[in-house]
């Protein structure tokens, strides 16, 4: 299937944005795609307060079917969560569970003023109600396969469609 | 006879963790990872993580112990487990259960994991082999044999501070006749590529063929401190001086004592480590214990780390 | 009754004979061999085509665990599990409860025995009063009643001016002394051999100089005394090569193995398994290897199967913990073979080590087929492989490492004082 450019959805997303966050907006993005997108959002749009990173692997609801992943990295939101603005943000919005891990973990740094979530691409197959505020492109992706978020050696982002989840890569 | 490997279930993870002994590098690095993970869980407020929610996890000490005890309990409780404790007594007056009789009925109360300390090796073994897949078993020390998280967590230590285990020259020291600590470090160190893991102690203190297990062997502390990178000082426990095996505290502490003269001969940032508790004077100096060379506190706090990272390997698997 | 035995292969040890036989009994003796004497009327042909017929065996050490041990065995059931092993005659130790330093005791013992009907049983007697090591038994009464010699089982005496004195006194009339060699202080708290396999599962260890210390002492006191000794189980290289150097200086010493010895290490403790949990201990491959040589030049004597039947439970408990010992007398003559396979012994020599050999430690007129002896004889197919289960064994001891294995060797029919005591 023909995908759209992830740069330019980037760009999208940024201008989406632009006006709606603050410097002190808490931006935290979600491993390991979401973090590369957040990296962008943060550099583009100014905002002082230094950027969240978070891992929901403790927050999975699925962790009775398939344990504990390998290559957990820990979180770390240099911030204080409360009363805080946050902007969370992944790659690909699917069936909203990473979303629900993750906002259950914020809850546990603090008590947000309000979240807002990010996303490169909304593929639909939601199972849960998440919805996200600030969306680069929607379109479907057939089930069974995952749409994933790359960057290259020269930080160039973009999206492929594979059969299988992405191994985690290390954060650079 | 038993051919596999009991700590691995029939999809080759781990299902029960006896002894650090026969398992691959890549699960003990996989272990230190999570654990890492793990440390910044404790440095929030809300300390504690879901995995374990619904899950119980049984304490079962043959051997009285508070420290090992309420870590396990602390890394249970992070990672919202339900906590049971049991304290039995081993006196053998009251041997009325069985070991695996007292098994059956917690399991019959829907245990999902067994933490066990006992007096005799071989015992969480044992209930590893009864039990089976319908629990997990983790061994929290059982007589000499093994004491696996301590081993881990002192490998978290000796990495936190080190780095590369492939660079590292490690002395344990003392009572390695009777130490299930000392035992599980060599294994982990030693599976994780440390290339020069050293034994100190007198002939009555070391365990026969103790070469065997991919140690050098030294009688004499001096030569066998000089440029360590690693100290770990094992604890001297009273019943030696009865035994015949030693004449007096006094004479151990002049031989095998760690004093800042020793440790001096040791590399000059090599780091100290005991297991605790410390007999101050017999193992090992004040000075020392309270010098800036001793990492012995944060091994405390590194100790839950591990074992909750213990603990959500195996329940997911 | 009449029993014509046709078509075997009639397998003699004491004799030399390996051949194509028949065998006629009558009158719970052997009153031919191949020839039927004249107008032989047979009650009972056993068409023992394909299969061996030797003498039962003579086991030289198993536990009835009567009287005091019911809850583990009784002679019933153990009777039963020694015939179904082709064995006809065995030596009971005195490490009953209490132990067998009473003639009263003994005379029951052989009397349970006795009506039973199955096998022969000869009982050890205790060499020191409730084996403590300090005063002598009456022997020459406990001689009246019944035993064929004097032991303190597996326990030591520790008082070696004592051992002395009860070599001395044995010695007088001539009775053999039967001791398992091992310094109770060199092995105290041991459970396993002091190798590398107790160091890394951190069990207390039983070095090998436990047995040879001790070995060197009773071979000296036998020396100066003039006894008559049999050494029980030999479990280190190094008792094996100062037996060989004493028979070789002309001293009087017999000695035997047990039959897991001759084929486990401690490497097979595995991951604490408690049916290796045996006294002696299991000990070094090294050890093990030199065990089977002593058998095959015959500085070892015999095989014995150290019959100890073990509850269950007491065998379910941390290795430390757990009670030592391994049912036996069902897996004597099917490890002798599998030993013999192994080794590329002959099978004659193989079966005299359980025969012959046992019956010249005794002193016995067993252990052949000889026309005028008792018909005590082994009927077994040495081409069937059994496996081991503990629905197949008759003891009421399941306890063995070799629980799930195939073995080669079944016995088919076993008889005792030409009754058939045993039937597949």
């Amino acid at each position: 299937m023909k995908l759209p450019d992830a740069e330019a959805l980037c760009e999208a997303l940024i201008a989406q944005l632009r006006g709606h966050v603050t410097p002190d907006t808490g931006i935290v993005g979600i491993v390991t795609g979401g973090v590369w997108l957040a990296e962008r959002l943060h550099r583009a749009l100014g905002v002082s307060t230094e950027l969240g990173v978070l891992d929901p692997s403790f927050y999975r609801d699925d962790f009775d079917q398939v344990g504990l992943h390998h290559d957990i990295k820990a979180s770390q939101i240099p911030f204080e969560v409360a009363g805080r603005r946050v902007l969370l943000v992944d790659d690909v919005l699917y069936t909203g569970r990473t979303v629900r891990g993750a906002m259950n973990e914020l809850f546990d740094h603090g008590r947000p003023a309000c979240i807002e979530l990010a996303v490169l691409v909304d593929r639909g197959g939601r199972e849960l109600p998440v919805a996200a505020q600030y969306v680069g492109a929607r379109f479907e992706v057939p089930p069974g396969k995952v749409l994933v978020l790359d960057r290259d050696a020269l930080g160039r982002l973009s999206l492929t469609v594979s059969d299988k989840r992405r191994e985690r890569k290390a954060q650079t | 006879m038993m051919a596999r490997n009991p700590q691995l279930n029939d999809k080759g993870t781990l299902q029960h963790l006896l002894t650090v002994e026969g398992l691959p590098r890549e699960i003990l690095i996989h272990i230190l990872d999570t654990a890492a993970s793990f440390i910044s869980v404790a440095e929030r407020d809300v300390k504690k993580v879901p995995l374990l929610r619904g899950k119980s996890v049984f304490n079962l000490f043959f051997e009285p112990s508070t420290r090992t005890r309420t870590t396990f309990e602390i890394a249970a409780k992070r990672l919202s487990a339900d906590v049971i404790n049991l304290n039995i007594a081993t006196s053998s007056s009251t041997k009325g259960e069985t070991l695996l009789d007292t098994v059956d009925n917690l399991s019959a109360m829907h245990a999902d994991m067994f933490v066990v300390r006992h007096a005799a090796s071989g015992a969480a073994h044992l209930i590893a082999q009864h039990v089976g897949a319908q629990a997990h078993v983790i061994n929290a020390g059982d007589g000499r044999h093994a004491h696996p998280t301590q081993g881990l967590l002192d490998s978290y230590t000796i990495r936190h501070y080190k780095r590369d285990f492939t660079r590292l020259s490690v002395a344990v020291v003392g009572d390695l006749l009777h130490s299930r600590v000392a035992r599980s470090l060599v294994h982990a160190l030693t599976t994780l590529g440390t290339p020069d893991v050293r034994a100190i102690g007198p002939k009555t203190l070391l365990p026969t063929a103790m070469e065997q297990l991919g140690v050098r062997v030294y009688h004499d502390m001096r030569a066998g401190l000089r440029d360590c990178d690693v100290v770990m000082m094992l604890r001297l426990q009273n019943e030696r001086m009865k035994g015949a095996l030693l004449p007096s505290a006094q004479e151990f502490f002049k031989s095998y004592g760690l004093t800042p003269e020793k440790l001096a001969l040791a590399k000059p940032d090599a780091i100290v480590m005991h297991p605790g508790p410390m007999n101050r004077g017999v193992e090992i100096d004040s000075a020392v214990a309270d010098g800036k060379q001793a990492v012995i506190l944060p091994q405390v706090s590194f100790g839950i780390a591990v074992r909750m990272a213990v603990m959500s390997i195996l329940a997911g698997n | 009754m009449k029993i014509h035995i046709k078509n075997g292969r009639l397998i003699d040890p004491a004799s030399g004979t390996d051949a194509r036989e028949d065998l006629y009994i009558d009158l719970g003796e052997v009153a031919a061999v191949g020839r039927a004497p004249e107008g032989f009327a047979p009650d009972r042909i056993i068409d023992a085509a394909g299969l061996v017929v030797c003498p039962g065996l003579i086991d030289l050490s198993a536990r009835l665990r009567e009287p005091g041990f019911e809850y583990k065995a009784t002679l019933e059931s153990e009777m039963q599990a020694a015939a179904a092993g082709g064995v006809t005659s065995l030596v009971c130790p005195p490490d009953t409860d209490p132990p067998l330093d009473e003639p009263g005791l003994v005379e029951m013992l052989k009397f349970r025995a006795r009506s039973l009907n199955f096998v022969n049983v000869y009982p050890l007697g205790a060499l020191t009063a409730g084996l403590a090591g300090e005063r002598l038994t009456e022997m020459a009464v406990l001689s009246d009643a019944g035993c064929i010699g004097f032991s303190q089982a597996d326990a030591p005496i520790p008082d070696t001016q004592v051992l002395w004195r009860a070599m001395q006194y044995a010695s007088t009339f001539g009775f053999p002394v039967w001791l398992r060699p091992q310094d109770g202080f060199l092995a105290r708290e041991g459970v396993a051999h002091d190798g590398v396999v107790a160091t890394r599962l951190g069990l207390p260890g039983i070095p090998s100089f436990a047995e040879t210390i001790a070995l060197s002492t009773i071979l000296h006191l036998a020396r100066a005394t003039g006894t008559r000794l049999h050494l029980c189980r030999l479990s280190t290289a190094e008792a094996v090569a100062m037996v060989r150097r004493a028979k070789d200086e002309g001293l009087a010493v017999t000695c035997d193995v047990g039959v897991h010895h001759v084929h486990l290490s401690d490497m097979d403790i595995g991951y604490f398994d408690s049916h290796s949990h045996l006294v002696p201990p299991l000990r070094s491959q090294r050890d093990r290897d030199a065990l089977r040589a002593g058998l095959a030049d015959g500085t070892i004597d015999a095989i014995c199967s150290d019959h100890a039947p073990v509850d269950e439970d007491m065998k379910l408990m941390p290795f430390s913990e757990s009670e030592a010992g391994a049912t036996g007398l069902e897996l004597l003559l099917p490890l002798t073979l599998k030993w013999a396979m192994e080794a590329r012994v002959p099978l004659a020599r193989a079966l005299a080590a359980v025969t012959s050999g046992p019956a010249g430690i005794l002193k016995l007129d067993a252990g052949t087929v000889r026309p005028g002896n008792p018909a005590d004889l082994c009927v077994f197919d040495p081409e069937a492989q059994v496996r081991i289960t503990a629905q197949s064994l008759r003891s009421q001891g399941k306890n063995t490492p070799f629980l799930g294995y195939e073995l080669p060797g079944q016995v088919r029919y076993t008889l005792a004082s030409g009754q058939v005591v045993y039937e597949a």
